[in-house]
């Protein structure tokens, strides 16, 4: 045992530790350049591939299975079936890349085939599970081809150890062709659609980001996700803070915990109805809490969610804080753990009130988590969603961003509008992400 | 392996009794300064909050009880005064479909849309962050910084075109790259919605499971590496089983919120699969008054995030936690 474990050692270190990048220059210059030369190639085949013009009869290619044919087959299964048949198809798919990760990059002639019939064979199934058309196929043949090659090249002269390019690609090429796909692309195109019109045809210029600011729909949706974004995070921050530090000195803290958090992980529908109940409005006797109250004390019932200007959008929002409070408070309070205990004994003895400890004491100590919740409940209420979805449906001017842009493309099918609105949540939330990025920047580097 | 063993000799014999009492002292004192600071007002105030922020939910819990024609005559609190309980309105509320959907098929279908979404964001995820923790690589830093700022992108923003995408896919002046899925149609298609709440969790998983697998210690990689593990074997036999908690966490977490989606779903699922969430919202419409389904309705979408939430709490706590301290 000793013995081999020294060996493995002196083994381990014979071969140099990484950055192993560095190898015979000769051999890197020429890698160098037979991937830039292959690279050209490729972007030379794309755009020569796009500039052609489309034939008009093109036949759909396929290997007999596609992405397609495979999501249609397993449609037709009932629902719970469909789970442990995706699951292990989607394992061995996993098991299939690990395998390839594992073997891939180990010396000798078996691995050698191995690696070059995967280095051809993934890139181009990848392509013929998309099912490309007739015409293109002959170029995306030979863009996967090349790129298979280059893959291989490049990961031959990769020196032995741990910057493997083919493995590191196979460990991120699923998560980043789907961020690509599904987040990098689609934001682009939302941008390029708001400047045009309802079809997305004409180019319109700032048009529709004039409608979001006059026409009273997408002006009372900016209008109320500003309210929103405003006092959601206020109200939740500080009634999580107070009950936070309630609980602390109270007895039961993980029940009284319990009651607070939960509905953070109820359904936005869920919580809807909950509080359409509380909102309820009708003729003779009244069943929701508020109005019962209002009359108990002598009042005339409210059309709680009718009420415009600012009563409907503030029912509507204390749904969300109520929801949100739960989570500022399980922060916090883990956060006010961590305020050293002698901090505020040290404090007490001084003949601090409880106040003042607690705002000249825990307040500064819990700083950062405040920003991280704040902000956070900011960016939610930005793309808030269901709750008005399904208690108004934004009427009476109850409207906000998040829900309005998908009205404007559901129901009046005017893609230009939503768009606009959907980058207007994108401005609005932009800078928030990014200051708190900055702030947790700062928080590594002082740990 | 040689590095661990070196450790352990290096580092002092561990004492279990004497740990033992400094840890019962310090629950004493702070116990005991937690006595100190705690107090009456405090307490008080704290259970009026706790059952203000209950009460909504009580009400609606108990309507869901109550016989219809009781409670759409008579507030819920009369309840206490005559209690008369019913299992009925969750009965219809199962059965009673709208146009297309009974609450009882959706369920299924929001089964069969969340087990599945959480394994794939979770793997995938995982495989990435593995990659950007312990893989060297021109470019890891900024590539990293990318991904995670994708989480400025909104859902919204991304919906009508990967819809789009998905229905009529990708030509490039006519050429045809990709022909879209053409699933709209086909009974009980999953897919698009897989694919898509796959997509919008992953910034946010690879983030938070790159924070946990960057910190495991490189003395374990190390000497796997020594034994001649390579990346796919570390991977599987090292990284997975040490990063469970934090796995088992964003899980639950991801779960919850897959389950609990109502716009992804009411985007991209075709008719016949929408799940729970979106079944309950049309309902809405057609159910109008009738709160006794409503809120049987709105409880049994409840349910199963109520379940996880509770068996799991700890580790649900502990993913928001690495969620929100650290992003």
């Amino acid at each position: 045992m000793s013995q081999t474990t020294a060996q493995k050692a002196e083994k381990a270190s014979e071969t140099p530790p990484p950055p192993r990048a560095s190898g015979k220059k000769p051999s890197q210059t020429l890698t160098r350049a037979v991937v830039t030369v292959g690279f050209i190639l490729i972007a030379a085949l794309v755009i020569f591939m796009v500039t052609r013009p489309p034939s008009p009869d093109a036949l759909p290619v396929s290997l007999g299975f596609s992405f397609n044919s495979f999501f249609v087959w397993i449609g037709g299964l009932g629902p719970l079936v469909q789970i442990p048949v995706v699951l292990v198809i989607f394992g061995v798919v996993v098991a299939a890349l690990l395998i390839l990760i594992e073997f891939a990059p180990r010396a000798g002639t078996g691995y050698f085939w191995l690696r070059l019939v995967a280095c051809f064979l993934i890139p181009f199934l990848a392509f013929m599970l998309l099912r490309p058309y007739q015409n293109a196929a002959v170029y995306i043949i030979a863009i996967a081809l090349i790129s298979g090659f280059l893959l291989f090249w490049a990961d031959l002269r990769a020196r032995e150890g741990a910057g493997y390019l083919f493995q590191m690609l196979l460990f991120l090429s699923p998560a980043i062709i789907m961020v690509l796909v599904g987040l990098v692309y689609p934001a682009i195109l939302t941008i390029i659609q708001s400047f045009f019109d309802k079809t997305g045809k004409e180019f319109v210029g700032w048009e529709n980001y004039v409608w979001a600011f006059t026409n009273p729909q997408g002006f009372w949706s900016v209008i109320n996700t500003l309210i929103w974004a405003i006092f959601v995070p206020i109200f939740a921050t500080v009634v999580g803070l107070a009950y936070a530090a309630f609980i602390e000195r109270a007895r039961g803290q993980r029940v009284l915990k319990i009651l607070v958090f939960m509905p953070f992980a109820f359904a936005g529908v869920s919580m809807s109805i909950i509080w359409k109940f509380v909102y309820d409005y009708r003729q003779g006797e009244q069943i929701g809490l508020l109005n019962a109250i209002i009359v108990a004390f002598g009042g005339e019932p409210i059309r709680w969610l009718d009420t415009w200007p600012l009563v409907n959008t503030f029912c509507l929002l204390f749904v969300f804080v109520w929801a949100q409070t739960g989570f500022a408070m399980v922060v916090l309070a883990a956060a006010m753990k961590g305020v050293p205990i002698e901090q505020l004994e040290a404090a007490q003895l001084d003949g601090t009130t409880a106040w003042q400890r607690f705002w000249n004491v825990t307040v500064p100590g819990i700083r950062s988590s405040l920003i991280v919740v704040l902000t956070t409940v900011t960016i939610a209420s930005l793309k808030v969603y269901d709750i008005v979805a399904v208690m108004t449906g934004g009427r009476s001017n109850s409207t906000v961003l998040g829900f309005e842009m998908v009205n404007q493309q559901q129901r009046y099918q005017s893609y230009g509008h939503s768009a606009a609105l959907a980058v207007l949540i994108f401005v609005f939330v932009t800078p928030l992400l990014v200051y708190n990025i900055i702030q947790l920047r700062k928080q590594r580097e002082v740990r | 392996m040689t590095a661990v063993e070196d450790d352990r000799k290096t580092t002092p014999r561990f004492d279990r009794a004497e740990a033992r009492r400094v840890a019962r002292n310090t629950r004493r004192h702070e116990s005991e300064a937690q006595k100190r600071l705690s107090s009456p007002l405090a307490t008080v105030l704290a259970f009026a909050i706790g059952i203000l922020w209950t009460i909504p939910t009580l009400g609606l819990l108990i309507t869901s009880f109550r016989p219809g024609a009781q409670s759409a005559t008579s507030g819920w609190w009369t309840v206490f005064t005559n209690p008369d309980f019913t299992l009925g309105n969750y009965q219809e509320a199962l059965t009673s479909g709208g146009t297309a959907l009974t609450l009882g098929e959706s369920f299924l279908n929001s089964l069969a849309i969340t087990i599945p979404t959480t394994v794939f964001a979770l793997a995938i995820a995982a495989l990435a962050a593995y990659a950007f923790a312990w893989m060297d690589f021109k470019g890891r830093g900024i590539l990293f910084v990318a991904i995670f700022a994708l989480q400025i992108v909104p859902i919204q923003m991304a919906l009508v075109p990967l819809l789009t995408f998905f229905s009529r896919g990708l030509e490039i002046n006519g050429v045809g790259i990709f022909p879209g899925l053409a699933l709209r149609d086909v009974d009980h298609s999953f897919a698009t919605v897989w694919i898509a709440h796959t997509i919008f969790a992953m910034p946010l998983a690879i983030f938070l499971l790159h924070n946990f697998i960057a910190e495991i210690p490189s003395e374990v990689i190390e000497a796997a590496r020594v034994d001649g593990a390579g990346h796919g074997q570390m991977f599987f036999r090292i990284i997975l089983p040490l990063a469970t908690p934090a796995i088992a966490s964003f899980a639950i977490f991801e779960f919850i919120w897959v389950w609990n989606d109502l716009l992804v779903a009411t985007i991209f699922a075709p008719t016949s699969s929408l799940p729970m969430t979106q079944t309950l919202n049309s309902l809405t419409g057609s159910w109008g008054d009738k709160w006794y389904l409503l809120s049987a309705g709105a409880f049994l979408v409840l349910v199963v995030p109520l379940i996880v939430f509770f068996a799991l709490q700890r580790f649900f706590v502990r993913g928001l936690m690495a969620g929100a301290t650290k992003g």
